[in-house]
């Protein structure tokens, strides 16, 4: 994967968000407290907010380019977003919410599919479920499952683990790390715990009140 | 009741929810641009559409005659074009439930719309779904609760209406003569028992209509 992040600028509450990187891991954490900017910058990235001033480009493929008034709509990006609270559809079922986006058609030949996501995330006993009554883990797994399966490019994962119970995020985190293994789409993960980030990630860049302070490998960074 | 009461009554379910079913389009669009959308003009529109709420009822009645009569400039079009009449003439029923009911719809579908986190909107799109289908399968159905109350709201004032209707619809037996038209008449001629008989049908078709409403939402639980 290479992800361009340049020239961006965005006003924040009290600070502005201002990066220009270039990522080429396969798993890159964005690390930093709350309020650091980092969900803006996925909102960016996946097309659901617009700056003043960037340029996006995914594998040589422009997102955005606000000199040149590129602003490629966000159902054509093909990434998918794993929001903090899982973001689930509550009026539909588990299988409904994790086909929302499904491509069958031109997904490819490795392309996800239901049986094969559904084993790795062992959603198999939810899917006839509600969502209404799934805990917070197994809204995580459904979430991901439903990114997953619209065969993304590229997967932002925006504190994926933070509402859950230390015993619970140990369960999880083998789902993620499997997710990396099986299916080998990208991924851009926020948090702000350095154990996630040491578990999963390859580089990490650690981001504070907008502006990144550090970047490199997860074992030197957080040291 | 008398076969003369029933047709009144049957008149006026129908025009009502004919002019329930026009709004629909209309209003669920303008009602989506106010919650999710902004324009320039949009505070204008907005108290356009809210004015038929606070204007008495016969002045918003004046308006629509003057449009609509054949020498308006609405309905002289429909006229001269199309051959159609609309004042003193159930369209004119129709068309004054339809604007005084308007409001009440857009207010309760818009309340709804911005009810529905945005952020589910937004991932329905990072999941390729185009606009329209991010309206019809996520905003629409998780706002339903209140565009339902709204249409029903909406059906029950088109049910009551008076004001506007003898204005531009007038009160010709047979033809435009409402519910309301007929209870306000019966009691201008002192037949009082017609008048209560009247009254009690007005009571049951609105309670059956709201009483429907909250059925259908009861059969359609969130979750599944």
């Amino acid at each position: 994967m290479r992800l361009a992040l340049r020239r961006i600028r965005l006003p924040l509450a009290g600070f502005e968000l201002a990066l220009d990187a270039e990522l080429a891991d396969d798993a890159t954490a964005l690390f930093g407290p709350s309020g650091a900017g980092k969900t803006a910058l996925l909102d960016l990235v996946a097309g659901l907010r617009r700056a003043p001033s960037a340029r996006i480009a995914l594998d040589g493929r422009v997102l955005t380019d606000t000199a040149a008034g590129v602003e490629l709509p966000a159902r054509h990006r093909r990434i998918g977003y794993v929001p903090q609270d899982g973001a689930l559809f509550p009026h539909l079922s588990v299988r409904r919410n994790v086909l929302y986006g499904h491509r069958p058609q031109d997904g490819g030949p490795g392309a996800a599919t239901l049986e094969h996501v559904a084993a790795v995330l062992e959603l198999g006993p939810l899917l006839d479920r509600g969502v209404g009554d799934l805990s917070g883990g197994e809204r995580q797994r459904v979430a991901l499952a439903r990114a997953l399966l619209s065969s993304p490019r590229l997967l932002l994962l925006d504190e994926p683990l933070a509402a859950l119970d230390r015993p619970l995020k140990a369960r999880i985190l083998p789902y993620l790390k499997a997710v990396r293994g099986e299916f080998g789409v990208p991924m851009l993960y926020v948090t702000h715990d350095p154990e996630e980030v040491l578990a999963l990630c390859d580089e990490v860049l650690v981001l504070e009140r907008g502006k990144l302070v550090a970047r490199g490998a997860p074992r030197e960074i957080l040291a | 009741m008398s076969a003369e009461e029933w047709r009144v009554v049957a008149f006026t379910v129908r025009i009502a929810a004919l002019a329930t079913l026009l709004i629909l389009p209309p209003g669920l669009a303008l009602a989506w641009l106010l919650a999710r959308r902004t324009w320039p003009g949009k505070s204008l529109v907005e108290t356009a559409v809210a004015l038929p709420l606070v204007v008495p009822p016969v002045a918003t009645g004046l308006v629509l005659l003057e449009l609509f009569g054949r020498r308006g400039p609405l309905g002289g079009f429909l006229h001269e074009r199309l051959g159609l009449d609309v004042v003193f003439t159930w369209r004119a029923v129709a068309l004054a439930m339809a604007v005084m009911s308007f409001p009440l719809l857009v207010r309760s579908a818009r309340t709804a719309f911005e009810g529905v986190p945005r952020r589910l909107e937004q991932i329905a799109r990072t999941l390729g779904a185009a606009g329209p289908r991010v309206f019809f399968t996520v905003t629409l159905p998780l706002a339903a609760r209140g565009v339902v109350g709204g249409t029903l709201l909406a059906f029950a004032r088109a049910l009551g209406e008076f004001g506007a209707t003898i204005l531009v619809a007038g009160n010709i037996p047979g033809r435009t003569s409402t519910l309301s038209l007929s209870i306000y008449q019966q009691v201008q001629l002192g037949r009082d028992a017609h008048a209560f008989r009247l009254l009690a049908v007005s009571v049951a078709v609105a309670f059956a209509a709201v009483w429907t409403g909250e059925w259908l939402l009861r059969r359609r639980p969130q979750g599944t």
